[in-house]
């Protein structure tokens, strides 16, 4: 069936299911062992210069930040990032120059903060390319098609757009309705990072409130690393199991490391911290700004613990876990 | 309008409110969509569901959300589930509201959150679809709030990034977007415009104090406008109450009080 319309973008990210499924025979173990690690180990060992990257939660929400700051820290470079809606996480990474191309769901903006000026401007120099544009819902079927060894899922949204001319959509006369439908192709990420409330040393991992994208994304990603604020004992994941939203053979390390999410929220945990954020928007306006943001906080200390100080200790800290329990008031430095 | 005992803004968020309906669902993002839902279930429209793109179903909605997705859009909610879940909802109709935000809009209501310029080398580049594509392709009813002056309101969008009625007619649907679905309404500083049968804009209300005139120098495309063309109702003195004191107190979208 010829397609009626061709999404002009590259197709990257995909693989014919036949050839995943040899992949997934070979590298993924179902073995139970221990797979806890520390940032340093798994982005030195498990990303590589030119990888395309997705991470979980929701750009500013339950995001590895500790992680993220990490790969800034070792330079890595000419990364492709999905940005399935990221928003503080493809901020910095394409601020810092590791991220080379994006796909883009939604970037370049911090939400009701407004536009992120420092990955906006290298858009508009064209020091990030721009590879395709997608909906939300198209980007989170990507991850889907690929959880069920799928080459593509049909879709409603995305029809009659510019969104879909700059995507690797493609759209068919469904063979049903007689109606066009377009086909979203899946997305196998190489590298992907997933915050989580709890895990065991094997990678179960357990995520309180919305999961978001979550539960496709792990099962799309071939490399999955999870973060996680508190490991558990194996016998709390096997006394609730219903909870478990990833299962152990689909990861690949685990890293324990309370506040992962900081400055973005970790929902029932601690809220944003719009100091912070704040200071990164104000600096990041210009390039001598983000440089001195990364030389304070990132390139300035030895690891997360150190940077948890830097931005406050356990003061702010607490303060985080009030404002997420609304027991005292937002502070935003950006609201009119 | 500062010599008024409303803002603009205070008049866009009553309008937005008063067009849910109860016993509906309404699509939202955070922002002045946000603020206008919550007003309309704390008056007249109590059993409106509101839901948002990230996984949350019906929240009770304690103080304005900084994200979309953060912990206050599945606070004391019915359900927190997956993207995948609430949008799958909406492409089966089981949304009637959606509200969308823009850079541009033309006369079908296509609109423009991708870039300013050309796509390759943009002018401005904007964060591009987020959920909008999403809800502008299902909800039944969008409802788009924006700043209007001639470079928003345009003979064309630099960039079609979620679909309004395309080029008008019957070309929404020839795309295969679902039937009953669309631009309803637009509210910016100046009015409220609906669309007729063929999908062009045409003016419903002007806010008090503006003119006709007004609403046509401040579009570059042309906008129908028929016989009779209401004014604006103003909000009332529960309204303006309700959204100062109660819904946005820190005034982080409605603006400080002086």
């Amino acid at each position: 069936m010829d397609p009626m319309q061709e999404g002009e973008a590259p197709l990257l990210a995909w693989e014919d299911p036949d050839e995943h499924r040899e992949w997934i025979s070979k590298e993924k173990s179902k073995e139970l062992y221990d797979k806890t690690s520390t940032v340093r180990e798994v982005v030195k060992r498990y990303l590589r210069d030119g990888d395309y990257i997705a991470f979980g939660g929701f750009g500013h929400i339950r995001i590895p930040m500790a992680l993220i700051y990490e790969i800034i820290r070792q330079g890595k470079k000419d990364l492709v990032m999905a940005c399935k809606t990221a928003v503080h996480d493809s901020d910095l990474l394409i601020a810092s120059g590791c991220v080379k191309k994006v796909e883009v769901a939604y970037a370049f903006g911090h939400e009701l903060r407004g536009l992120s000026p420092a990955s906006r401007r290298k858009a508009e120099r064209g020091e990030v390319e721009v590879v395709s544009e997608w909906s939300n819902w198209a980007f989170q079927l990507r991850f889907k098609a690929a959880a069920m060894g799928l080459p593509w899922l049909p879709t409603r949204v995305m029809l009659g757009s510019d969104t879909l001319r700059k995507s690797s959509a493609k759209v068919i006369e469904d063979p049903y309705t007689g109606k066009p439908i377009c086909l979203i192709p899946a997305c196998y990420p190489d590298f992907v990072a997933i915050h989580v409330h709890r895990a065991d040393i094997y990678g179960n991992a357990q995520i309180d409130g919305i999961l978001v994208e979550d539960f496709e994304l792990a099962r799309a990603a071939k490399r999955l690393i999870i973060t996680t604020e508190k490991i558990v004992d194996h016998e709390e994941i096997r006394r609730e199991p219903w909870r478990t939203s990833i299962p152990y053979f689909l990861v690949d390390a685990v890293v324990e490391v309370p506040y992962c999410s900081h400055p973005c929220n970790m929902p029932y945990l601690y809220y944003f911290d719009e100091e912070h954020i704040s200071e990164w928007l104000r600096l990041s306006k210009t390039d001598d700004g983000v440089r001195e943001y990364l030389d304070k906080y990132v390139y300035g200390v030895e690891d997360f613990d150190e940077y948890l100080d830097l931005i406050g200790g356990q003061k702010k800290l607490n303060y985080l876990r009030k404002l997420e329990e609304l027991r005292a008031p937002l502070k935003a430095p950006w609201a009119k | 309008m500062n010599d008024r005992r409303y803002s603009t803004t205070e008049l866009m968020a009553s309008v937005a409110s008063r067009i849910l309906e109860d016993k509906k669902s309404v699509f939202v993002g955070t922002g002045l969509p946000m603020i206008a839902a919550l007003l309309a279930q704390r008056l007249h429209a109590p059993n409106l569901l509101i839901v948002f793109e990230s996984g949350g179903i019906g929240p009770q909605i304690p103080t304005l959300p900084i994200s979309v997705g953060d912990s206050r859009t599945f606070h004391r909610a019915v359900m927190a589930t997956t993207m995948d879940y609430v949008m799958s909802l909406g492409q089966m109709g089981y949304y009637d509201f959606g509200f969308l935000g823009a850079a541009q809009i033309d006369k079908y209501g296509n609109i423009n959150t991708t870039v300013i310029g050309d796509w390759e080398k943009p002018k401005v580049r904007l964060p591009g679809s987020g959920g909008g594509n999403d809800v502008g392709s299902f909800c039944r009813k969008t409802i788009i709030i924006m700043r209007q002056d001639k470079k928003r309101f345009v003979e064309e969008v630099d960039f079609v990034t979620t679909p309004g009625y395309l080029k008008g007619g019957e070309s929404r649907y020839k795309a295969g977007l679902p039937r009953g679905s669309g631009p309803y309404r637009v509210i910016t500083q100046l009015g409220v415009y609906g669309f007729n049968s063929n999908g062009e804009m045409t003016l419903v209300s002007t806010h008090p104090g503006v003119s006709i005139d007004d609403v046509i120098e401040n579009s570059e495309f042309e906008i129908s406008i028929p016989k009779k063309v209401e004014s604006t109702a103003e909000p009332t003195e529960e309204e303006l109450r309700l959204l100062r004191e109660e819904i946005d107190p820190a005034g982080i979208v409605i603006g400080k009080r002086k």
